[in-house]
C-alpha cells in the first residue's frame, strides 16, 4: 500500500511555500493600495461605464475629454478591440451622465453604443463590504458546526471540524493570493461575484473533505485493529480516484466556462478553478495528514495538552 | 421488488418525458401550463425568464434621500414605491419589477432603449391634474393615458389633447370620508383660494360632465360633476376604503412622500446580453458533451446510465427554472453548470464503490446495492454542505439587492437537490432494471463495468 501519509511533512512546507508569498502579495498590496486586492466599484463606490465607438478611440483623449468636464479622477483603456473603452471614475449620477453623454456625442461625433453602466453610491459599497465580512464568517461557523455535527460519533470529532476548516482556509488563502496576484498582473478587482466564487470554493473544498473524513470514519469501525495512520492512508487511497475523477469533470466544465463563457464571469470561474484546484489538494494533502499528526500529537498539536490523554490510553489499554 | 422497480422506472420515464417537454423552447398550449404551472398567467407561463445581464436592461436602486439621522418610515417607503411602479407601468416596459428591500427600492427594467430617459421618469415629480373630459365621448377610464394641454402623455390612449383645468398644488387638503347613512367612502378635498376660483367657475359651467383626476397623465378616477364646486368638494365613487385612501394619498402627495436619489445603476446594452448569452450557451453545451463523453470512457455501462441520468438531470432543472419560474443570470448558469459536477460526483462515488465491490469478489447485483448504499452518506453530507453555503449565499444576496449571486445561489441549491435526485434515485433505478433483466450475460462481462 503506497503511504501518502508518512511524507505529510512535505505537504505542509509546499503549502506554506504556496502560501506565505500569497500573503506576502496580499501584505505588499496593502502597503502600495491600502486593501489585500483591488475593490471594485462594488465596494468603493464609482462608475463603471463600458461604451462602444463605430470607430477606434484613443483612451487618452476620453480622459481628456473628462477632465475637461470637470471630472479629473478617471480611468480610461480599451477593451477586446480598439473601438470599445471602459470608464472608470466617480460615482456620477444620472443628470450628470446625460450631461456627459451629449457632450461626448458633440466631442467625438458620434453617439456610442452603451455596452455597460455602472454606478454605485458609497454608502451601498460600505453596506456590501460590512455584509460580505458577515457571510464569510458565517459559512466558516455554519461549516464547522455542521462537520462536528456530522462526525459527532467518532472521536474527537471537533479535531474534524478544525482539520476541514484550515483546509478550508488554505484553499480560501490560495484563491485569495491567485487574486490579489491577478490584480497586480491584469488588474482584477474584487466585486460581489470574487466573493460568491470564496463562499462556493469553502462549500465544495469542505464537499471534499468530507468524502475521505468519511471514509475514515467508515474504515475506523470495520477495521479496529489497525493504527490510525494506517486507517487514514487507507482511506484516502480508496477515495483518491474519487477526487481526481470528480476534479477532472469539474475542470472540464469550469475551461469551457473560460475558453468559451462571457467575459463577465471569467475572473469568477477562473478564481473558482485555482480555489477548488487546491480544494481537493487540500482534502488530500492537508486534512488528512493534520488529522494524523493530531492523533500523535506531532509538533504544535503537541501543546494541546494531549500527551497526558495519550498516556491514560496506554494505562486504560 | 422487482415489479417495484419496473412501476417507478415507467414513473421515473413519464417524468423525464413531461419536464423534456417543459424545458424545450417552443409554446405550450395554455391547458398544459395551467397544471403545471397554475400560479403563472399569460403569454409568459413557461418560459425562461432572462435576468438583465443576458437580455439587457437596467436595473436601479433608489434610496431616501433624507437628512443625516432621519429615516423614511416603512409606510412611505410602500407608497413610493407604488408611485414608481405606476410611472414605471407609464412606461410601457414589460417585465417590469419594482420592489423595496430594507430602505431601497429597486427598479429593474429589462430590454429598455434608452434608460437614461427612464430613470428621469421615474425620480420625476408627479404632476397631479385635473383635466376636463367633456362627456368623455372616448369612454376613458382610471388606468389610462391621455395628453393634456400641460403636456403629452408617454403612451396615450388616444390623440386627443384634453385642457387641463388646474394642477394639484392648488388642493389645500385631502380626506377620506364615509357617508355616515350608506357607510360609503368618499374623498373630501378642500382648495386653495386660487384653485376655489379657477374650480368654482369651471364645475359650475361643466354639471353633468365628466372630470379627470390625472397623475403623470393617468387617469386616476374620473367622475361626474355633480355641482358648483368652490372651496370644497367631494368625490364619490364606486370605490372601495382601501381604493379611496389610495386615491386620497395620491392626489395629496402628487410629488413622492419622500425625496429619492438614485445610488446603484447598472445597465446592460442589448448587444452585450446576446453576447452572453451565446457564449453561455456554447460554454454550456462543450462543458456537458465532455463531461458525458467523460462518464463514458471512465465507468462504460455505468457511465452510459450516469449519462442518462445527468441528461435528466439538465431537463428537470431547466423545467424548474420554468416552473417556479428562476430568472436566469450569468452566475446562475455557472451554477447550474457547476452543479452538473456534483450530479456527476454523486455517480463516480457509486460507481467507485461499485468496483471495489466487484474486486472484492462479490457479485454483480449485491455489489450494485452495496454501491449505493455505502456511497449515500458521502453523497448526502457533501452535498449538505454545499447547500448551506448555498444558503449564506442567499441570504448574502438578498441583502443589498445583488441579483448577481442571489441568482447563482438559486441555481446551485436547486441543482444540488435535483443532483441527488437524478445521479442516486434515478441511476439506481436503471441500474436495477439493467441488473433484473440482464444480470446473467452480464456476469462475463464485467470489464464493461470497467473492473
Amino acid at each position: 500500500m503506497y503511504d501518502i501519509i508518512k511524507h505529510r511533512r512535505w505537504y505542509y512546507i509546499f503549502s506554506t511555500l504556496i502560501i506565505i508569498p500569497g500573503l506576502l502579495i496580499m501584505l505588499y498590496s496593502m502597503l502600495t493600495i491600502g486593501t489585500p486586492f483591488r475593490l471594485s466599484i462594488d465596494f468603493t463606490g464609482g462608475t463603471l461605464w463600458e461604451l462602444r465607438f463605430s470607430q477606434p478611440v484613443a483612451p487618452g483623449n476620453m480622459v481628456e475629454f473628462f477632465h475637461n468636464q470637470g471630472i479629473p479622477d478617471v480611468n480610461v483603456h480599451t477593451i477586446g478591440d480598439e473601438n470599445t473603452l471602459v470608464i472608470r471614475t466617480k460615482a456620477i449620477n444620472p443628470e450628470e451622465k446625460m450631461q456627459l453623454m451629449a457632450a461626448m456625442e458633440k466631442q467625438f461625433g458620434e453617439k456610442p453604443e452603451e455596452l455597460q453602466f455602472r454606478a454605485v453610491g458609497p454608502t451601498v459599497g460600505k453596506e456590501v463590504t460590512r455584509t460580505a465580512f458577515i457571510a464569510v464568517i458565517m459559512a466558516s461557523l455554519v461549516i464547522l458546526a455542521f462537520i462536528i455535527f456530522a462526525f459527532r460519533k467518532v472521536d474527537h470529532p471537533v479535531r474534524y471540524g478544525v482539520s476541514a476548516i484550515i483546509a478550508m482556509i488554505h484553499d480560501v488563502l490560495v484563491a485569495s493570493a491567485f487574486f490579489s496576484l491577478m490584480g497586480f498582473v491584469a488588474g482584477w478587482e474584487v466585486d460581489a461575484l470574487f466573493l460568491t466564487a470564496l463562499l462556493t470554493v469553502i462549500g465544495f473544498s469542505v464537499q471534499d473533505t468530507i468524502v475521505v473524513f468519511d471514509r475514515i470514519r467508515e474504515n475506523s469501525r470495520r477495521r479496529k485493529g489497525e493504527s490510525f495512520e494506517v486507517i487514514a492512508n487507507r482511506s484516502l487511497l480508496e477515495t483518491v480516484q474519487r477526487s481526481v475523477a470528480t476534479q477532472i469533470n469539474a475542470m472540464f466544465v469550469m475551461i469551457a466556462l473560460l475558453l468559451f463563457g462571457g467575459v463577465t464571469v471569467r475572473q469568477f470561474i477562473a478564481t473558482m478553478f485555482v480555489g477548488m484546484l487546491s480544494g481537493t489538494y487540500s482534502s488530500i494533502f492537508i486534512a488528512t495528514p493534520l488529522l494524523v499528526s493530531w492523533h500523535n500529537h506531532e509538533g504544535i498539536f503537541g501543546w494541546f495538552g494531549g500527551r497526558k490523554k495519550r498516556t491514560k490510553k496506554t494505562i486504560t489499554a | 421488488m422487482q415489479s417495484r422497480n419496473n412501476i417507478i422506472l415507467i414513473i421515473l420515464i413519464l417524468m423525464v418525458a413531461v419536464a423534456t417537454y417543459i424545458a424545450l423552447p417552443i409554446d405550450h398550449p395554455d391547458w398544459f401550463s395551467r397544471i403545471v404551472a397554475p400560479h403563472q398567467e399569460g403569454p409568459q407561463a413557461l418560459t425562461l425568464r432572462l435576468g438583465l445581464d443576458l437580455q439587457g436592461g437596467t436595473q436601479i436602486q433608489l434610496e431616501p434621500d433624507l437628512p443625516e439621522g432621519q429615516k423614511a418610515t416603512d409606510e412611505q417607503l410602500e407608497l413610493a414605491r407604488a408611485i414608481i411602479e405606476r410611472r414605471v407601468n407609464g412606461l410601457g416596459v414589460s417585465e417590469s419589477l419594482v420592489q423595496t428591500a430594507k430602505d431601497r427600492i429597486i427598479v429593474a427594467l429589462p430590454g429598455v432603449d434608452d434608460p437614461d430617459a427612464a430613470i428621469e421618469t421615474l425620480r420625476g415629480t408627479g404632476q397631479l391634474e385635473f383635466v376636463d373630459l367633456g362627456k368623455n365621448p372616448e369612454k376613458l377610464q382610471a388606468g389610462v393615458q391621455i395628453n393634456t394641454t400641460n403636456g403629452p402623455a408617454e403612451n396615450p390612449a388616444t390623440d386627443t389633447v384634453y385642457t387641463t383645468i388646474m394642477t394639484g398644488d392648488k388642493l389645500k387638503n385631502v380626506d377620506v370620508r364615509r357617508d355616515p347613512n350608506t357607510q360609503k367612502p368618499y374623498i373630501a378635498f378642500e382648495l386653495t383660494k386660487a384653485g376655489s376660483e379657477i374650480f368654482g367657475k369651471y364645475s359650475g359651467d361643466n354639471i353633468g360632465n365628466f372630470l379627470a383626476i390625472v397623475m403623470d397623465k393617468t387617469i386616476l378616477s374620473a367622475p361626474v360633476i355633480r355641482a358648483k364646486i368652490t372651496d370644497a368638494g367631494v368625490i364619490e365613487g364606486d370605490f372601495t376604503l382601501e381604493e379611496a385612501q389610495n386615491l386620497a394619498i395620491q392626489m395629496k402627495y402628487g410629488a413622492l412622500p419622500v425625496p429619492l436619489k438614485v445610488v446603484d445603476v447598472r445597465t446592460v446594452g442589448p448587444s452585450l446580453g446576446e453576447d452572453s448569452v451565446r457564449r453561455s450557451l456554447l460554454a454550456g453545451t462543450i462543458g456537458i458533451i465532455v463531461v458525458l463523453l467523460f462518464m463514458l470512457a471512465f465507468y462504460r455501462l455505468p457511465g452510459f446510465l450516469a449519462d442518462l441520468a445527468l441528461l435528466s438531470f439538465v431537463a428537470f432543472n431547466i423545467a424548474l427554472y420554468k416552473i417556479i419560474p428562476v430568472v436566469l443570470t450569468l452566475p446562475g448558469i455557472a451554477g447550474f453548470l457547476l452543479t452538473t459536477g456534483t450530479a456527476v460526483d454523486a455517480n463516480i462515488l457509486i460507481f467507485e464503490r461499485m468496483r471495489e465491490e466487484l474486486r472484492a469478489g462479490r457479485s454483480l447485483p449485491s455489489a450494485v446495492e452495496a454501491g449505493f448504499s455505502r456511497a449515500w452518506t458521502s453523497i448526502l453530507d457533501s452535498n449538505l454542505s454545499t447547500i448551506l453555503t448555498g444558503i449564506i449565499l442567499l441570504y448574502f444576496g438578498s441583502n443589498f439587492g445583488a441579483s448577481m449571486v442571489k441568482g447563482f445561489a438559486i441555481t446551485l441549491i436547486i441543482g444540488v437537490l435535483i443532483s441527488m435526485f437524478t445521479a442516486v434515485f434515478a441511476t439506481r433505478t436503471f441500474m436495477r432494471f439493467l441488473i433484473q433483466y440482464f444480470a446473467e450475460p452480464l456476469k462475463d462481462k464485467l470489464s464493461w463495468f470497467s473492473v
